[in-house]
């Protein structure tokens, strides 16, 4: 569905070597630096699972202990499974264990203490890492018996009751009304712990608790609805925040779907240290690219905080990036869920044109993705009646322009978490307009140099623009001057710098050493 | 309109019409909507037309309820917060500040707790501000620091000293279990604590789920709810820092 924009092949080409020029540095970046919670999900790999009394998970205790004796700069690996065999211990988890109680002392070993060190961590991370492979096949079979979603745009609803045992039967009515994608938003501010909470939780603030055992409660009750309804039901959660790279380790040993990932979400709107979101999107980002997840980026926000048709080129920007950094961490084309949103103010004459300009130019730059198209939510008034005529146009907007995943919008957005009824009339919007218009992208070919084709053509150069002035003076300092959604963000502040370390000679990580390889 | 008994208007004076939807837990069939005709009858909903009814999951039914209700509203009866300062433009806010006061006024926003919906707040502070209007770190005469989502309350008690505060406005979406009361009241108690009177700032909360005359119990100065504008907030604090000042010390 390429060439209804007339875009210029050679100023397409140029965006994207200047988002690699961007993009670049950071990766560079990413690659000479570690953190506390990279080291964590490759201990995580290597089998070390459950929580102190306090619910710190061993993981972190287990890090705290190496860093404080060694430092961080040379990976977790190698001290740790040092100590394993000096200790003559068999379970990392027990080693985690006594190490919180202070009774192993860690060390950098070296000469044929670090041969063994290095040959024993290999072999426990990549049996994590062989879990992860188990559970792609898994999903590959179950897909292929189930089958997937007759139709594209896959319908995306999301869960959020802070209790996983009410989310489970809501997620299961919600797969019976027509849902092919369950996301279960977490409890408010879990991207600002450092640390991935344990167990079923059933307290949680507008959301639930993302864990490892509420991955696993939820993802068997929908492979129960997808037998039933006879189409494999995925699952979407968020690596995002501080734990990002752990979040995505246990999606993958969980079989999760999807997962929301963005290069740089954390850095505007959490105010998270931005060096120490680029070292954990990279090996949050590999991780994806093994497990077979498909990402969400988050180009959606930023239209919440500025204006949709003024800063439409930051969106383009931003997908460009994600896109780079994606590739650049072995991700394939199909695993790109690149966002963006239905955010124009409806009193914006043309409003819907300009929509569809946008949504069109995001469709043929990328035309291999399966983009995520969200809702309109910044001007959704509380008025649910002119709510749901919006929804209706996003939809329609979403069949026009084969968008890959619809992010089901509701007529009380901003005014209640969903009920029920706004969730069913919400889904029976969605179902009149693609049973409706679902084959309209046939049919509708803008007018050869009318407003559709001028407008999408205009964003795309603001974007190169834009691109040009990153290129010239890094990504790192676009982004403290504040150019993407209004927020200014030094590389040297914010949120979980202190668990940054720069790589010392001889860092040694088993799981990036395996999933380069596999890149 | 300041007296007079009203009852809703459907398409003729007095008619009483409204329109409510509702879910019962029940299967749809007609015992269903039986029940869902006896709740708008309680609800003062007499005669209740059921228009529609319709199956939504399993064991649940989603109704649609036209007809008249019997209840009266006495409007002289009806109390609430009017607004008790005049409306300024920008340009004249700047003027009262710098003639009056002789210095920038300090305002220091945040969202508190674990609520990290900065909406409300960026909308009242961020220069681009809401429905055309621009917010206050575009007067001249204000210094605005927006910490942004996700603070503590000593944080913002810290800020709020740092930066030589006259106004703290903090901003409250997440309801879930009373969050927003209990957070505004944790905030307020904080600063009682930590200054005291005469050198507290005034605290301002805002958020869609506040109820506007609970200002009192929660105590703060202010409460601002769905659809407030920066110009409205401006105005506010020009009156009760600058302009309205001798009223609020006596």
């Amino acid at each position: 569905m390429t060439g209804k924009l007339d875009l210029d092949p050679v100023l397409v080409a140029r965006a994207r070597e200047l988002a690699r020029r961007a993009g670049r540095p950071v990766v560079e970046l990413a690659r000479s630096h570690t953190t506390v919670s990279v080291e964590r999900a490759v201990l995580r790999l290597a089998g070390v699972a459950g929580a102190d009394p306090d619910g710190i998970p061993w993981v972190n205790r287990l890090v705290e202990a190496v860093a404080s004796d060694v430092g961080l700069g040379h990976g977790v690996a190698l001290p740790v499974f040092d100590a394993l065999a000096r200790e003559q211990l068999t379970d990392v988890t027990l080693l985690a264990q006594k190490a919180a109680a202070g009774s192993v002392r860690f060390e950098v070993p070296s000469g044929r203490a670090a041969t063994v060190a290095r040959r024993a961590a290999r072999v426990a991370v990549g049996a994590g890492v062989r879990r992860i492979d188990r559970r792609r096949a898994e999903r590959d079979r179950l897909v292929k018996r189930y089958g997937d979603p007759v139709r594209r745009p896959w319908i995306y609803l999301i869960v959020a009751t802070g209790d996983i045992y009410e989310d489970i039967p809501q997620a299961q009515a919600a797969a019976r009304a027509g849902a092919d994608v369950i996301a279960v938003i977490r409890s408010t501010g879990q991207s600002l712990l450092d640390f991935v909470p344990e167990g079923a939780t059933r307290e949680g603030f507008a959301g639930t608790y993302a864990t490892q055992e509420n991955f696993r409660l939820m993802r068997a009750a929908l492979d129960v609805s997808s037998r039933e309804l006879g189409r494999y039901v995925r699952l979407t959660n968020y690596a995002s925040g501080l734990c990002m790279p752990e979040m995505a380790t246990l999606a993958g040993l969980e079989r999760l779907d999807m997962m929301l990932n963005d290069s740089m979400y954390g850095i505007l709107f959490r105010d998270i240290n931005p060096v120490r979101t680029f070292v954990d999107q990279r090996f949050s980002r590999q991780v994806h690219a093994r497990a077979g997840i498909i990402i969400n980026t988050g180009e959606d926000n930023y239209l919440t905080t500025a204006d949709a048709v003024d800063e439409a080129h930051t969106v383009t920007v931003s997908q460009l990036l994600n896109e780079y950094f994606a590739h650049e961490a072995g991700l394939a084309d199909w695993q790109l869920g690149l966002g963006h949103a239905f955010e124009i103010s409806p009193e914006v004459p043309e409003s819907l044109r300009l929509e569809l300009a946008h949504a069109l130019l995001a469709r043929e730059l990328f035309p291999d993705a399966p983009l995520k198209w969200m809702p309109p939510t910044k001007h959704m008034t509380g008025d649910v009646f002119r709510g749901n005529l919006l929804d209706g146009f996003f939809n329609l907007v979403g069949a026009l322009t084969g968008q890959g995943i619809l992010l089901v919008g509701m007529m009380t957005e901003a005014v209640v978490t969903p009920w029920l009824s706004d969730r069913d009339i919400a889904l029976q919007n969605v179902r009149y307009v693609l049973g409706a218009a679902g084959g309209l992208h046939e049919d509708f070919v803008p007018a050869p140099g009318g407003f559709i084709q001028q407008r999408a053509n205009r964003v795309l150069g603001e974007a190169v623009e834009l691109l040009e002035r990153i290129g010239d003076q890094s990504l790192l300092s676009a982004i403290a001057e504040g150019t993407f959604g209004i927020m200014k963000r030094p590389p040297d502040r914010g949120r979980g710098l202190d668990g940054v370390a720069r790589h010392e000679a001889g860092y040694y990580n088993p799981a990036a050493e395996i999933l380069e390889r596999s890149a | 309109m300041t007296g007079g008994v009203v009852r809703p208007y459907g398409d003729t004076t007095g008619d009483g019409m409204v329109q409510v939807s509702f879910t019962l837990p029940v299967p749809h069939d007609k015992r269903a909507e039986g029940a869902a005709v006896q709740l708008a009858n309680r609800m003062g909903i007499d005669p209740a037309l059921l228009v529609h009814a319709k199956p939504i999951g399993d064991g649940f039914t989603f109704f649609v309820v036209y007809g008249r209700v019997n209840h009266l509203v006495d409007l002289a009866a009806v109390r609430v917060v009017e607004r008790d300062f005049p409306l300024l433009s920008a340009k004249e806010v700047n003027a009262v500040v710098k003639r009056r006061l002789r210095r920038k006024l300090s305002v220091v926003g945040a969202c508190i707790g674990t609520d990290a919906h900065t909406v409300g707040i960026d909308a009242i502070l961020n220069v681009k501000g809401i429905a055309g209007e621009k917010g206050l770190e575009y007067y001249r005469e204000l210094s605005v620091t927006n910490l942004g989502a996700q603070v503590s309350v000593p944080e913002l008690v810290d800020a709020a000293r740092g930066a030589r505060a006259d106004a703290v406005l903090v901003s409250q979406v997440v309801t879930q279990r009373d969050a927003h009361l209990h957070n505004t009241r944790e905030m307020s108690a904080a600063f009682r604590e930590a200054m005291p009177v005469g050198r507290r700032p005034l605290l301002i909360v805002g958020g869609p789920r506040f109820d506007e005359s609970q200002a009192a119990e929660l105590g703060v100065d202010r409460i601002f709810g769905r659809g407030t504008t920066p110009g409205e907030v401006a105005s506010y604090l020009v009156h009760a820092l600058i302009t309205g000042r001798k009223v609020r010390a006596a």
